[in-house]
This record gives structure tokens, C-alpha cells and sequence, in this order.
């Protein structure tokens, strides 16, 4: 543990080798093209499929009215980070194809199968459907204005819910207050737009007289519930396999309309049936992220300790409550890393005519921490006084954990200014700041103008209820792991096989972890919600214990000593006193299959366990991101990025790293670039890479990333969750850092993505 | 239909192709070789990326026909005689990869790069990936590979390491 190694996964993603889903072919497949709605709001009257089913290939083709008696109505609140694994119905109802009405531009309305893939979409695009297109809110605000058009029918408006979380005296706080700042401040829409798409291929599976179902997602256990529920099946009766899946970013958690309609068809038709989203369909039918508009209110002292902090948030949840709870976790983390002790914040879900919104890499959190490190800086900016300060004279202290957030969180651990300091030291804060007061004093109309931006985050991971793993033995030693969590690309085989050897003492190469498959695998929630070494390995930890005492006892009677004699250490176990007298792992397993185990012991070497977290845990670090804007066109250049993370203890430092890296480029992207931009009529503008702009390798510099190391104490190995935690600092320290670039012009505040045209309209003073 | 004749990955393929087949989906559909990926629908993302007459193309703007008799190395043609190319190591050596999906058209065009520039900067090496999206990198590492690939090929004993 702690070593680099490298990755397990590799040698065959790096020779091609590789299985994602729409690299697997069974025999006699079928292959499915969808029709979707090209309106975002409208009555479906009629389906003429007459020259489809006449093209030669054709199998079938099928409508929602088709479906209904095949699948019941999807789940709805299934997709989300802390939503726990559960599901919350809301009575809004979702069909595997629409029925009567579509909500949003790109939900599909009917269904080819062919015999080969441009069959069936040659075959789709003949489908004619007579749209009676009805009255589109694509706008949340307008979505919950008075007599805005009802999305559901029988429904008053388009509120899914508010939640409030109010503590303290927030009324005095403000009239106290030396300062009050107020902004509006916008989270826009983004895609999650793993580089694999989603994709299904549906199987009959004879056995059971159910459906193996082959999906790049990340939580097969989640789809195999949904699926029996959908299919009225036993979950006995589906198999789901997650092979390679090519990224998730939280947008392949949960089930999609596509699993359910090929695992239909395929019962139906008695045939395997693929399906395959190309890109436009990413845009449209795959959930995006993000989507809130927030106005924040805090109040200040003159020294800058804030004393109260409102926010009042309008999150569009678009067509469909896929993932409600996540505004709710936005509130949760309002206060970010400081002690506010008067808070009053809401969050309001509303539907809009849009593709529905649910968990992207932070979901719920770089909201959070976006609003109150702006806010942060706002406040600093009023009071003349230094970012860095503010957030010092506003910290939770180190000795305040646990901790108690006036939003009734507990964060377990946590030192801020550690990381803090640590990252104004990297970046060589202090001479930044002269260079840009020099840079200010000595204007040469054509020099880039510097900015540097903080932002200290805190975040929530490692979401329960639960997590699996087994821990298997076999007769010759080798050690086999099956996980109930199911990376795609996260590298988490190699973690775990680095724990078990350590833990075991085996050979890193004898050690394969299976995971993605509900047939081979215990229960699990999967990967998401930097949940998996976390929640996952502390399950995994357990289960290694107990294989580990096991060992440790059938070679006490090996031995002829007591177990308490026995350690284990350089991989073998061995007696104390006497460690010439040792046995390998394989020595142990072979006598835990025979003949010769006594009779006291049971069988077997191999335990199943299940880990609980007590609580949520909270991750922490402080980034400085330093740009420099060009005068002329208004382009920002990424100079310099300091990132310190803690993470509590690094397994995998490399992999670690590379989560840092890859959380840092989506969340420099947000800050910058990416936007999913819908018109007034509900019409996706950034449907391809035409339009949505996804950052390539010239766009960052290197990364300098450092780290503190403060465990938690709620899981075996101390370890927080990494996977989101550097898109949730990067987004405020990219953003802070070119406002503060402008600051000296007047500028207080931009939205997202700052883009050149937007930076270049605000140089100028014309917005 | 017509038919074409390939040399892919040293050995030749005819085979009838749909005229409007594109080269990516004869490569993954007819001939099998899934490792070239298919990410986009613009010719932006650069997971299709082979070599055809030993440049990088990306197999989805050529159609299967206008490559009838040209030579093509994809992913699984890479590595010689059960070594792996030095990219392949580096990315690899060096975590250039996570869900693995862009890698085989990264390593494709990096493959070009190096031949068109084997000293390159780390600048040149971001610049020459620019056609080639990664959404789980941060791209990092997969410069760290191309230039760890880059002195491999360029030392005297440069020859891959054991499978």
C-alpha cells in the first residue's frame, strides 16, 4: 500500500483488447435506432410506421402505447449521489418510450429493431410522427413563474419540491452586519460526456427465463433492480454486466429508458438486441449536470468574519425528477469549509422542457462550493481586505472536528488553513501579488492581466448505505476479490489488489478483482460519489480480515503453536520466536481445502463482507489557480495550478494523482469553457463537439499538486474519497481568479464559462 | 457491392462493402478489430484515430471504399512480434490512461507525432494531440507518456521491454 504500481487494467486497454459494450457481438443480434422528439413539449397524436416496417431488415417497430404492456413505468429519483441507494417515487410518471406526450427535445418516442444498425436507423428516420407540439418552459424561472405551462398534466405547477435549512438568528445577523454583499450567480448546464457513450446489448438468458443484460454503467446492481421492477421479473432472473465501460462522470448511474426497452425486446423478439448512443443522442437523452441559478446574500463584520449567509436556489431538474436530493446536498455543503453560524438556504427543484438533470462528477457539491468561495471573494473585494485572510478569519477550526454545520451535516476531519497555507506557499502567493500590483502600476495596454484565485473546498463522499466485497482464496493460493463496486477507469482493481497483498500477503500478479457483474459479484451501489475505496475498501478490509485470521489459525495448527504466535510478515506467516518457521499463503489454502483441516475449522478459505459507513466523510483542500487574461480578445490562459488535496492516506498515489487530474480539467472546464445552452423553445444548441466545447491537451499547463494527509476516522484505511474533489475546488479558483484579474476594472462578478467574447464585453464595460 | 482489398495489420482483407460504409465501422463491424473506437459524430474526438499508408487518419472521414488497397495499422497491429510499442509502455509506465476508450486512437496519433517529430516539447506534444479528446486525464500523463515514448525511441537500445 502506498506504492506506484502499474495498473492491472492496462495491457489490454493499451493494445485495443479492451471489451466495451459496443464491442460485443452475440449471435443473431439485433440492433435497435430510436425515433426522439425533435420538439421539447408536444402531444404525440399518431405513429405511421408503414414504410418502416416495409424496408427489407426490418423486425420490428414498436411505440410507447406498444411498451405498455411489456414494462411498467420507469423509476423516477433512481439516478444521484446520497439519494442512498434508494429510490423516492414522486408520482410523475416515465415510460420507456413516451406515451401520449414528450417533455423534452430528444426523449424517444419509438423504437426499429433490424438486422444490422443502418437498417434500423434508415428505418427510424421513415417513422413519421404527427406532434401536436404544445406551450415549452426551457427556462427554470419561467418554469416556476405564475401560469407557466404544467410539464405533468394534473399538476399546478412545476415545483418538485423546497427544502429549507435555516439555523441561528439570521434576521439579526444581517441587520448587525458591517457589510452585506449580494450576487446572483448562475451554474450553468453541463454534459458529462464520457468519451464512451452509453450502450446496451440484451440477451435472453434461457436459464431463468430472464435477460442477461450487458450495460456501460456505473451501478449494475442499481440497473438489475430497476430492470426486474420494469420487466416484473425477480432480480434472480437478470444479469447485469458493466464489461469496460469508457468513463461515467456520474451520468451512468442508474437506469436509462434504453436498458429497459432492449431488455424488452429482446424477451419479445427472443433475440439479442443492441443498442448504441451516438453522440448527438449523448447530448440530448443522456443527463446533464449542474443547472441551478443561485442568489446569495452574506453578511459581514469588518474584520470579515461572515455572520450570516442566505442562499435561495432554483435548480431545474428538466423533464423528469431523475435526481431531486442534489440541490438538497448543494444546501447541505452552503457553508463550505467555514463556521457560519447563521444560515438560512433554500433549494427549489422545479421541471422545465429539458433533458433531465441528475449527478455529474460532484453533483451537488462544486455548486456549493462555487457560491460560497465566490462569495468568499465578494466579501474580501467589499472590505478591501486580502481572499486569503477572509477565508482564515472564517475557518473551522482544527480542533472544532467533529464538527457541526449549521445544515446538520457532521464533517469528520478537517485543516484547512494547513492546506491553505501549503497551497499560497506552492504558488508563491505573496510575489504573485506584487507581480500583479507591478503589472496594474506599470499598464502597458498589451500586457496580459495577472489573476490569482483561491478557493478552499470541503466535500461529501463516501455515500452508504452499504458496500461488498468478497474475499476468496483458492486452493492454490491465488486470491480472488469480487467487489460490489464497479469502476470504469478509476483503477480500483489495482488499489484493492495492492490492499490484499499487503493484507494477505500474496503476489500482486495472483491477485485478480472481479467486479461488474451481478451474477459473480455480492449486492452493491457502485462507483460513484467517490464512494468506492472509501465505502468499498473498507468492505473490502473486513473481509480481508477475517480471511486473514482464518490463515492465521490453520497455520497455528500447522505450526503446532498458537495463532497468537503467528504474524504474518514478508508474505509469509510465521512463528514469532521462531521465523525460520513459516508457510506461504498457498501452503495455508491448500490445507484449508483438505482432508487434513480439522474438524473445528470450518472449510474454506474465503468471507464475504459488507461495510456500513457511520457517517458521511469530508474530503478537504485549497487550490490557487493563476491566469492571465489577454487585454485585446479576452482570452484566458491557464498560467499555473496548485492543487492540494487531502484525501487522508494514498494507496495509490499515482492513481490518486490521476483522479486530481482528470477532476481538475472538468472543473477548469466548467469554469471556462463547457455549457449545454438550450433556446427558449427547448432546442439544444451544443448538441456535438460543434457546439459543446470539451478542453484538449493545449489547454492546461501542468498541474502542481501537493497534499496534507488528515485521516478520517470513519473507515478501516482513513482514506476520503478523491474522484470529484479537485472539479469541485477548480471551478471557484479558475473563476476567482479571473475576476480578480478584472477586479482593478470594476468587475465583481461573471458568470460561467468565461469564455473570450464574455471576458472581452466585461473589459470593455459593455455586458 | 464493390469490393475492396485492405492490407490491415499485415494481413490482407477483401471483402464487400456498402459504399457509404465508413473505414471505422468496416474495421470494428466486418473485420472485428474493435480496439478503434468510435466517440463522436463530428470527426472531433479522435478515438478512431489508425494509420493508413502510415499517416493517422481518423476512420471516421474516410469511407471503407476509398481506402481499397491501402496499407492500415490500428491498435491491435501496434505492438511487433509480442512487444509493445513504446507509447503503448509509456501510456502504461506513466498512467497515461483511465477508462482506457480514447487510448488506442491517442496512441495512434501520438505514433504519427513521434514520426513527424521525435524531439518534441511538451508544448509540441499538446499541440499534436489537439485533434484527440481524453475526459478522464486532464491529458497529464498522456504527455508524460508521449515524451516518456519519445526517449525511448530516440535511445540507442530502444527496443520495447518484454510483454
Amino acid at each position: 500500500m502506498g506504492a506506484t504500481v502499474k495498473r492491472k487494467e492496462d495491457p489490454r486497454l493499451i493494445r485495443g483488447a479492451g471489451a466495451y459494450v459496443a464491442d460485443l457481438k452475440l449471435p443473431g443480434m439485433l440492433h435497435l435506432a430510436l425515433v426522439r422528439s425533435p420538439y421539447a413539449h408536444a402531444r404525440i397524436r399518431g405513429i405511421d410506421a408503414s414504410a418502416a416496417q416495409a424496408l427489407p431488415g426490418v423486425v420490428t417497430m414498436v411505440t410507447g402505447r406498444d411498451m405498455l404492456p411489456l414494462c411498467d413505468p420507469l423509476p423516477l429519483a433512481s439516478s444521484g449521489e446520497g439519494s442512498e441507494g434508494g429510490e423516492v417515487y414522486t408520482g410523475r410518471v416515465r415510460h420507456v418510450l413516451a406515451v401520449e406526450r414528450a417533455r423534452h427535445a430528444g426523449e424517444a418516442v419509438a423504437a426499429v429493431v433490424a438486422a444490422s444498425y443502418p437498417v434500423a436507423v434508415d428505418a427510424a428516420q421513415t417513422i413519421e410522427v404527427d406532434y401536436e407540439p404544445l406551450p415549452v418552459v426551457s427556462d427554470p424561472l419561467q418554469a416556476l413563474a405564475p401560469g407557466a405551462p404544467p410539464i405533468f398534466e394534473g399538476l399546478n405547477d412545476n415545483l418538485d419540491h423546497r427544502r429549507r435549512r435555516q439555523k441561528g438568528d439570521v434576521e439579526a445577523a444581517f441587520a448587525a452586519a458591517h457589510v452585506v454583499v449580494r450576487q446572483r450567480m448562475l451554474n450553468q448546464r453541463l454534459a458529462g460526456f464520457p468519451l464512451e457513450g452509453r450502450a446496451v446489448l440484451a440477451a435472453p438468458d434461457p436459464t431463468t427465463g430472464g435477460v442477461t443484460l450487458y450495460s456501460s454503467t456505473q451501478t449494475p446492481h442499481q440497473v438489475r433492480s430497476e430492470v426486474a421492477t420494469v420487466l416484473r421479473l425477480n432480480e434472480n432472473q437478470v444479469r447485469v454486466i458493466a464489461p469496460d465501460v469508457g468513463g461515467g462522470f456520474g451520468v451512468k448511474i442508474g437506469s436509462y429508458p434504453e436498458e429497459h426497452l432492449c431488455a424488452a425486446l429482446a424477451l419479445q423478439l427472443n433475440a439479442p438486441v443492441r443498442w448504441v448512443e451516438n453522440r448527438l443522442e449523448h447530448m440530448l437523452a443522456t443527463t446533464h449536470g449542474r443547472a441551478q441559478i443561485c442568489d446569495i446574500e452574506a453578511a459581514a463584520a469588518a474584520d470579515g468574519t461572515i455572520t450570516a449567509l442566505r442562499m435561495r436556489i432554483v435548480a431545474d431538474l428538466g423533464a423528469y425528477p431523475l435526481a431531486p436530493v442534489l440541490p438538497d446536498l448543494t444546501t447541505a455543503m452552503g457553508v463550505g469549509v467555514y463556521a457560519i453560524p447563521n444560515v438560512d438556504l433554500e433549494a427549489v427543484s422545479v421541471y422545465t422542457n429539458t433533458t433531465p438533470v441528475a449527478a455529474y462528477r460532484g453533483a451537488g457539491r462544486p455548486e456549493a462550493a462555487y457560491y460560497i468561495e465566490r462569495a468568499m471573494d465578494l466579501v474580501a473585494a467589499e472590505l478591501g481586505l486580502d481572499p486569503a485572510a477572509v477565508r482564515r478569519r472564517n475557518f473551522i477550526p482544527p480542533d472544532a472536528f467533529p464538527y457541526k454545520t449549521p445544515t446538520g451535516l457532521t464533517y469528520d476531519s478537517g485543516e484547512y488553513d494547513r492546506a491553505l497555507s501549503k497551497a499560497l506557499e506552492r504558488a508563491g502567493y505573496a510575489e504573485l501579488r506584487r507581480e500583479q500590483a507591478h503589472r496594474r502600476a506599470h499598464a502597458d495596454p498589451a500586457t496580459p492581466l495577472l489573476g490569482i484565485g483561491i478557493a478552499c473546498y470541503v466535500e461529501m463522499c463516501g455515500f452508504g448505505p452499504y458496500e461488498s466485497a468478497r474475499v476468496k482464496v483458492e486452493p492454490g493460493g491465488a486470491v480472488t476479490v469480487s467487489t460490489g463496486i464497479s469502476p470504469h477507469g478509476q483503477g480500483t482493481g489495482t488499489t484493492f489488489a495492492q490492499i490484499v497483498a499487503d493484507q494477505l500477503g500474496v503476489d500482486f500478479d495472483q491477485i485478480v478483482v472481479r467486479h461488474g457483474d451481478t451474477a459473480t459479484t455480492p449486492m452493491g451501489i457502485g462507483t460513484m460519489g467517490s464512494r468506492s475505496l472509501a465505502v468499498g475498501g473498507g468492505a473490502l478490509m473486513g473481509a480481508l480480515a477475517r480471511v486473514r485470521d482464518k490463515a492465521i489459525r490453520i497455520a497455528a495448527v500447522m505450526l503446532d503453536v498458537g495463532p497468537e504466535e503467528i504474524e504474518l510478515c514478508e508474505r509469509c506467516y510465521r512463528v514469532r520466536s521462531a521465523p525460520h518457521r513459516a508457510l506461504s499463503l498457498a501452503q495455508i489454502a491448500a490445507r484449508a481445502y483438505s482432508r487434513k483441516l480439522p474438524a473445528d475449522i470450518d472449510c474454506g478459505l474465503e468471507a464475504t463482507e459488507y461495510f456500513r459507513p457511520p457517517d458521511l466523510i469530508y474530503p478537504f483542500g485549497a487550490h490557487v489557480a493563476v491566469v492571465e487574461v489577454d487585454p485585446e480578445t479576452g482570452e484566458v490562459r491557464l498560467r499555473d495550478y496548485i492543487a492540494v488535496d487531502d484525501c487522508g492516506p494514498r494507496i495509490s498515489p499515482l492513481i490518486v494523482a490521476g483522479q486530481i487530474h482528470g477532476g481538475l480539467a472538468q472543473g477548469i472546464a466548467q469554469a471556462l469553457l463547457e455549457e449545454v445552452v438550450y433556446d427558449a423553445n427547448g432546442q439544444l444548441l451544443s448538441g456535438s463537439l460543434m457546439d459543446y466545447a470539451v478542453p484538449r491537451a493545449d489547454f492546461f499547463p501542468p498541474f502542481t499538486l501537493d497534499q496534507t494527509e488528515t485521516p478520517t476516522p470513519l473507515n478501516p484505511l482513513g482514506v476520503k474519497g478523491v474522484g470529484e474533489a479537485a472539479t469541485i475546488g477548480s471551478t471557484p479558483a479558475v473563476a476567482n481568479a479571473v475576476i480578480d484579474a478584472l477586479a482593478h476594472l470594476g468587475v465583481r462578478h461573471l458568470d460561467l464559462p468565461l469564455r473570450p467574447e464574455k471576458v472581452w464585453r466585461a473589459m470593455r464595460g459593455r455586458r | 457491392m464493390p469490393v475492396i482489398s485492405l492490407t490491415v495489420n499485415g494481413k490482407t482483407c477483401i471483402g464487400e462493402v456498402e459504399p457509404r460504409t465508413l473505414l471505422v465501422h468496416y474495421l470494428r463491424e466486418q473485420l472485428n478489430l474493435t480496439g478503434t473506437h468510435i466517440g463522436c459524430d463530428t470527426s472531433q474526438c479522435g478515438a478512431c484515430v489508425v494509420h493508413l499508408n502510415g499517416a493517422s487518419v481518423k476512420a471516421c472521414t474516410v469511407l471503407a471504399v476509398q481506402a481499397d488497397g491501402a496499407t492500415i495499422t490500428t491498435i491491435e497491429g501496434l505492438a511487433q512480434n509480442g512487444q509493445l510499442h513504446p507509447l503503448q509502455e509509456g501510456f502504461w509506465q506513466q498512467h497515461g490512461l483511465q477508462c482506457g476508450f480514447c487510448t488506442p486512437g491517442m496512441i495512434m496519433a501520438a505514433a504519427d507525432l513521434l514520426q513527424r517529430n521525435p524531439h518534441p516539447t511538451d508544448e509540441a506534444i499538446r499541440r499534436g494531440l489537439e485533434g484527440n479528446l481524453c475526459r478522464c486525464t486532464g491529458y497529464e500523463n498522456i504527455v508524460r507518456a508521449v515524451r516518456y515514448a519519445a526517449e525511448k525511441l530516440r535511445a540507442p537500445t530502444g527496443a520495447a521491454s518484454e510483454v
